[in-house]
């Protein structure tokens, strides 16, 4: 799966999640770029990532994650 | 797309919920405000998020307490000044196994595990004690769910060291505890994780990384359940059922196959399968459920298929009959209207896609679950809670007779020319009296499913309704109507509150299967004797104007009050000098 492919998908996850359709995100995104980021919410989007994609993190990977790049990268290493 | 229709869609819900909520309070303004406390032994705040989403779908706007994390008990016990200043309609507990602080071990003798039992009983009953004395309101409690392991494999559920077999005999007691406590429910979570998947419900990842006593995925289902015992006990529980015919509640077309070739009774699965159906929807009918048809079918096919042999269902289960050719919205509100019944109150089943679809296009606020397969027919109906049952009155079980004994009137007034005369034929006996212990439930469940004949739309609870009775400050009245054709029971009720001189009246309320029997001027001369005996000079009426209770706009003008005021919302004051009313004339014969 393409990082492009991904990040289109992502960026459908995260406006549904906060609930704006201007929320884009890249590598470089990270939990203080986007308004309503906490630690509650982060729990409903790493859910509905694991949905979108049919994929499930461990436990480790889901405390290790500094920004939306780390989130793709374990999504193309999950799909391989 | 309906998220909130069984099978629900957790993901969505999860995902999504930010808009659909925001969808959902744009939706309507039409809304009942309930302040709902969440004392949790885990994690609460998705559980919250979603119970939002349900009540705002039952047209329940909540506003929320939550405790700390995990600190359901010293809230309860110690109390504190938010949770106090809050002062809860509702109280949700959510606890779950891992908040059973002690187990008893391989070692336990018999006696120890008994001690431990009582002691662990104790532990939560004396918090539900303490919150009904401090608030006064519903509780409802999570009962335990199975823990994801059994230390002694199958022996876990019978041997007293089993964990399985301690927190089996915890929910035992527990339930006799809400047997027994009128205002207190449980929320059935070990069924609702047995329906889950025990695995899936319980992965412990969820507890270790966020203190989520239950997967994420099945908090939808969780919330649902608190919520449809709230939506119950507030009376936004579905009333009545519509039924197709065809492929609904039998198999094949009675009008081609004949009823002798309709799909019904033990001879082939599928038949078998109808019957346990039509059982199911009787039963309904046992709790209160009202039952109708609307079918595309010729009369008589459609009473002769109800009348097969091996089907449970019979023509007489039925308050409303519509089998024709009309369109199936046509119908449903012809139904509506025989019945005086708000459509929204309504589930419809119909196993074909269009024409759910035109009652969903409709926009009636028909309920109208998915009926793909038989086989899944009694689960979706069930599952979906439209009837949840928090109370069983022997009201709802007797409601089936009273709206046939209703029809039976219709019948009479059609044969007598004057309207008089048939009231006079009736043979009305009203019993008004100041509220009584046994009526309480019934009252409170009336002022909160009236929504036509009610003046203020105050909504209670059974609590509420205690205060009341016991307050020195408070005139209530209920009325009864029997007539030659049944006892509608409790079908009215009046709280008025003493300040100075004058009884302002919080309430007025009356069911609308008793209308234009003169039974409100009856409950007004009770209430203006009643308050000359307290020494009262004036009564002083309501109306706050809401879509559904036009018909009473000017109640208290016909009633010869005058109007004292109106602003801009249509909120309209009213005021009755008690020196010059006169008692007014009724067919009714009074007991009081």
């Amino acid at each position: 799966m393409e990082r492009k492919e991904i990040f289109k998908r992502l960026d459908e996850v995260f406006q549904d999640v906060f609930g704006d359709d201007s929320v884009t995100v890249n590598d470089k995104t990270t939990a203080s770029d986007i308004e309503g980021w906490d630690s509650l919410r982060h729990i409903t989007l790493l859910t509905a990532i694991e949905d979108e994609f049919e994929i499930s993190f461990s436990l480790e990977q889901s405390f290790s994650f500094k920004n939306v790049g780390n989130i793709v990268d374990a999504i193309i290493a999950l799909k391989n | 797309m309906d998220y909130f229709i069984y099978p629900i869609d957790n993901k969505s819900l999860l995902r999504k919920k930010i808009r659909i909520k925001r969808d959902l309070l744009s939706k309507s303004d039409r809304f009942i405000d309930k302040r709902i406390a969440v004392l949790g032994g885990s994690t609460t705040n998705e559980i919250v998020d979603q119970l939002e989403l349900f009540l705002l779908h039952y047209g329940i706007r909540p506003t929320f307490y939550q405790s700390e994390y995990a600190q359901y008990w010293q809230d309860a016990m110690f109390g504190n000044e938010e949770l106090d200043n809050f002062k809860p309609d509702v109280i949700y507990i959510h606890t779950n196994w891992r908040n059973i602080t002690e187990f008893p071990t391989t070692s336990s003798s018999r006696e120890e595990t008994d001690v431990l039992l009582e002691k662990t009983y104790n532990h939560f009953a004396v918090i539900w004690d303490k919150l009904a004395e401090k608030f006064n309101c519903p509780i409802i409690q999570d009962n335990f769910d199975r823990p994801a392991w059994r230390l002694l494999g199958n022996s876990d559920i019978i041997d007293h060291r089993g964990r399985t077999n301690f927190i089996s005999r915890l929910n035992q007691i527990l339930y006799r505890y809400a047997e027994v406590h009128k205002a207190f429910f449980v929320n059935d979570v070990d069924y609702l994780a047995a329906c889950y998947g025990l695995e899936a419900w319980s992965n412990p990842l969820y507890w270790h990384m966020y203190k989520y006593s239950l997967c994420l995925d099945a908090i939808p289902s969780l919330a649902k359940s608190v919520a449809d015992i709230i939506k119950s006990i507030y009376g936004k529980n579905r009333k009545v059922l519509v039924c197709d015919l065809d492929n609904t509640l039998w198999g094949g077309v009675v009008g081609d196959d004949g009823v002798e070739g309709i799909r019904l009774g033990p001879e082939v699965p599928v038949g078998q399968i109808y019957s346990e159906f039509q059982q199911y929807v009787k039963e309904l009918k046992s709790i209160g459920v009202l039952l109708a048809v609307n079918s595309k079918n010729d009369e008589e096919n459609a009473i002769a298929g109800l009348n097969h042999p091996d089907g449970p269902l019979k023509p007489d289960d039925f308050v409303s009959i519509k089998a024709n050719w009309e369109n199936k919205d046509r119908n449903m509100q012809a139904i509506a209207n025989d019945l005086n019944l708000g459509i929204d109150s309504f589930v419809f089943i119909d196993d074909n896609p269009t024409e759910r679809e035109i009652i969903i296009q409709s926009d009636f606020g028909v309920a109208v679950p998915v009926m793909d397969k038989v086989e899944n027919y009694i689960r979706v109906l069930d599952r979906n809670g439209f009837f949840e049952v928090t109370t069983l009155s022997s009201d709802d079980l007797s409601r089936v007779e009273m709206y046939q004994a209703n029809a039976k009137r219709v019948q009479l007034q059609e044969s007598v020319g004057n309207y008089d005369d048939f009231l006079k034929s009736l043979h009305m006996k009203a019993t008004i009296r100041a509220f009584e212990p046994i009526y309480i439930q019934r009252i409170a469940q009336l002022t909160n499913k009236s929504n036509q004949f009610n003046l203020t739309t105050l909504r209670c609870s059974e609590s509420d309704i205690s205060s009341m009775r016991e307050s020195e400050n408070y005139i209530c009245l209920y009325g009864k109507l029997e007539d030659r054709f049944g006892d509608n029971g409790v079908v009215s009720v009046i709280a008025g509150q003493i300040e100075d001189n004058q009884l302002h009246i919080r309430l007025w309320l009356m069911s609308c299967r008793v209308l234009k029997r003169g039974l409100e001027s009856a409950m007004l001369d009770a209430l203006v004797s009643d308050a000359r005996v307290r020494g009262l000079g004036r009564i002083i009426g309501y109306y706050y104007p809401t879509p559904k209770n036009g018909m009473v706009k000017d109640f208290y003008s016909r009633m010869g009050f005058e109007k004292i005021s109106e602003d801009a919302d249509g909120n309209t004051t009213w005021r009755l000098g008690l020196d010059d009313y006169r008692s007014q004339e009724t067919a009714i014969e009074i007991r009081r």
